[in-house]
């Protein structure tokens, strides 16, 4: 079996502060991360590689320095890294991204199962998966919470949905997200660290993946964003109520009342 | 394949929904849809659709003739009784080519994000994601779209001026539905499944709902949640006696989560789900960046914790500052006394 892992390189969000004016996040000065769902996706893939065996593929579409969550997937368990980097990519939306990823994916060849994350912490679109699966015409399952079977020809997988779940048999080759529930993602050894360390991660242009240059980039995202606003800060004046919790309970009921909540 | 139609958008008319059908019923997003999709329709001088790819639906087509829509355009098949997303997609591009709408919206739920990305790729048109704000150019036609982004730091207003359709998801609880007007009527079209648009490509086993379990929390006007400061399931409990009494849901940090107290479709924040409540009422979360991002957009933010200085007690509008097993209990009983 040979499974693609999408894997995207995030801003993360760990050592940011509130800005006490605004009462937003400030984000300057924030290193990247790998998008954390996007570990789950790696876990699952390294399972069932455990499992039936085959070779665990990540990929990768972002700037030269996205390979270090390359190094991070290899690190825990997957075989190899592709990283596709080229300016022709600059300015994709989700449709030119998933574009881009279903190309590289062809290019690898044999693919048998794509799994990416349930969506990325930055964009939060969730579209990329079945995007790819589109472009690919190939089945999809979406917030996977766990895969009850897998075998050469088939996938059977619970769905998570608001109202509880499903489980659907899909055919193989397919795409899959995945959400945190689907397994507990392995800590890092000092020995796959080595092998991660030691790997070369090729870096794939637009021409080695055969894209047509129209639907890359900019020229193939129909979306554009046209400005961007800071969200309206919380200008209100908080309220702290730190007397004797009779005092404080009924303060908060009221303000409750006032917005005929209670 | 990603043919540019600008030349070709005078063509496309009308603001679409595509119904949210559950369980067979038509779900309360797809009338916040219609109530936003009647703006932008009036702006344009045009009509609102709603899709309804479900079996079985017909008593509800009235419903949505009062709820804003001028048309339902329906598809009845006893296929679309489960959720079959490539099947779903195949058909609604099939519609959308036939039809040519100038706008489609969908909610942004875990089957409207499944199914509309696929859509958009067949389409060869745009997709803004979870939008909160939508207007429209009345001369053009383009579809202003308004969204959070990088966890609500910045909102980004997204056009997509040379392709038609043009394509958005709203979470549930953004837009508000019309009042519910019974002198409505509309026209319905019925259409049928073409041969091959059922593709096999996925079969449903097993269809569980877990109506005691699974909380839409993205649906929740009030919600009341907990973190490691509840100290376990027992306190959890108190929430939730609490939560029943303002018709409100239980959310949770991934420190309760992860201690086992209560299940992760509780958990809000980076790796849980993203709300945007009336109220949100925080008892012993710390408020970490990882579960502010999922929470900072609420409307009023109250907070319960005996340290005043936590990122969430800063943040909040109320921080009432003590012991949350004394609080708690107090405020049920302040509740309940009227
Ligand atoms: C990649 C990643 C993703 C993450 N995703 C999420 C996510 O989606 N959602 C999420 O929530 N977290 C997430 N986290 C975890 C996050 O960083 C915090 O660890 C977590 O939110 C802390 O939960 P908490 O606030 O309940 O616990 P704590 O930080 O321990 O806070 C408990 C609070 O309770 C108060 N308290 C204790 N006892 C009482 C009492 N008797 N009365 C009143 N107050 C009391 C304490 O003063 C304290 O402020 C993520 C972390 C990582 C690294
Ligand atoms: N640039 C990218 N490179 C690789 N994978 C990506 C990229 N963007 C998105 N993905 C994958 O698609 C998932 C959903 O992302 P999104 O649609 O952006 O929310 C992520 O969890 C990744 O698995």
């Amino acid at each position: 079996m040979r499974i693609v892992v999408c894997v995207k390189q995030v801003p993360g969000t760990h050592d940011a502060k509130i800005d006490p004016e605004t009462k937003r996040i400030i984000r300057e000065g924030i290193k990247v991360v790998i998008n954390p769902f996007d570990t789950y996706a790696i876990e699952a893939a390294v399972q069932i590689k455990e499992k039936i065996g085959g070779e665990v593929i990540v990929l990768s579409m972002g700037p030269s320095r996205a390979v270090t969550v390359l190094r991070e997937g290899i690190t825990v368990g997957a075989d190899r890294g592709i990283l596709l980097s080229d300016r022709a990519f600059g300015g994709s939306d989700t449709w030119a991204t998933s574009y881009a990823l279903s190309r590289a994916i062809e290019t690898i060849g044999d693919v048998d199962l794509v799994i990416c994350g349930k969506q990325a912490i930055d964009g939060d679109t969730a579209q990329v998966g079945p995007g790819i699966a589109a472009h690919l015409s190939w089945p999809q399952a979406t917030y996977v919470m766990d895969i009850a079977d897998i075998n050469s020809g088939s996938l059977t997988a619970q769905r998570m949905h608001e109202d509880g779940w499903d489980l659907c048999l899909v055919k193989l080759p397919a795409v899959i997200t995945v959400v945190k529930d689907i397994n507990q993602p392995r800590v890092p050894t000092l020995k796959g660290r080595l092998a991660a360390e030691k790997q070369e991660i090729p870096i794939w242009k637009a021409a080695d993946i055969e894209a047509d240059p129209e639907l890359l980039g900019l020229n193939g995202s129909p979306t554009r964003v046209v400005k961007t606003n800071p969200p309206q800060g919380r200008t209100k004046k908080s309220v702290v109520l730190d007397g004797p919790v009779e005092q404080s309970v009924r303060r908060l009921v009221q303000e409750l009342r006032q917005r005929s909540l209670v | 394949m990603l043919t540019n139609n600008a030349e070709a958008r005078e063509e496309y008319r009308d603001v679409w929904v595509v119904a949210e059908v559950l369980a067979g019923e038509i779900q309360k997003v797809t009338y916040e849809l219609l109530g936003a999709a009647r703006g932008l329709a009036e702006a344009r001088g045009s009509e609102v659709w709603c899709v309804v790819l479900g079996n079985r639906i017909s008593s509800q087509i009235d419903a949505l003739f009062h709820g804003g829509a001028d048309v339902a355009l329906v598809v009845d098949d006893p296929s679309f009784m489960n959720f079959v997303d490539e099947d779903q997609a195949t058909v609604l591009t099939r519609l959308i080519r036939t039809h040519k709408p100038e706008v489609v919206l969908c909610g942004a739920t875990t089957r409207g994000r499944a199914l509309i990305p696929r859509v958009a790729v067949d389409a060869n048109c745009g997709l803004t994601a979870d939008c909160t704000g939508l207007s429209i150019d009345p001369e053009n036609g383009d579809l202003l779209q308004t969204r959070p982004a990088f966890g609500g730091n910045i909102l980004a207003t997204i056009r997509c001026s040379n392709h038609r359709p043009q394509m958005a998801t709203v979470r549930p609880r953004v837009m508000n539905e019309l009042p519910v007007d019974t002198s409505r009527t509309g026209r319905v079209i019925t259409e049928t499944l073409e041969a091959g648009e059922a593709g096999g490509l996925k079969q449903i086993l097993k269809v569980f709902q877990d109506s005691e379990n699974s909380v839409n929390l993205a649906d929740a006007r009030f919600i009341i949640a907990g973190g490691r400061g509840l100290k376990g399931a027992d306190g959890f409990k108190m929430l939730k006696d609490l939560a029943e009494r303002v018709h409100g849901a239980v959310g949770a940090s991934r420190a309760a989560v992860d201690s086992g107290w209560v299940p992760y479709y509780h958990q809000v924040g980076q790796t849980g789900q993203t709300v945007q409540a009336t109220v949100y009422f925080a008892c012993g979360i710390s408020g970490q960046i990882q579960h502010l991002v999922g929470m900072q957009s609420c409307d009023f933010i109250i907070a319960v914790d005996r340290n005043p200085d936590t990122p969430l007690m800063q943040l909040a509008d109320v921080a009432v500052v003590g012991d949350l097993f004394e609080i708690i209990p107090q405020l049920i009983k302040e509740i309940s006394r009227t």
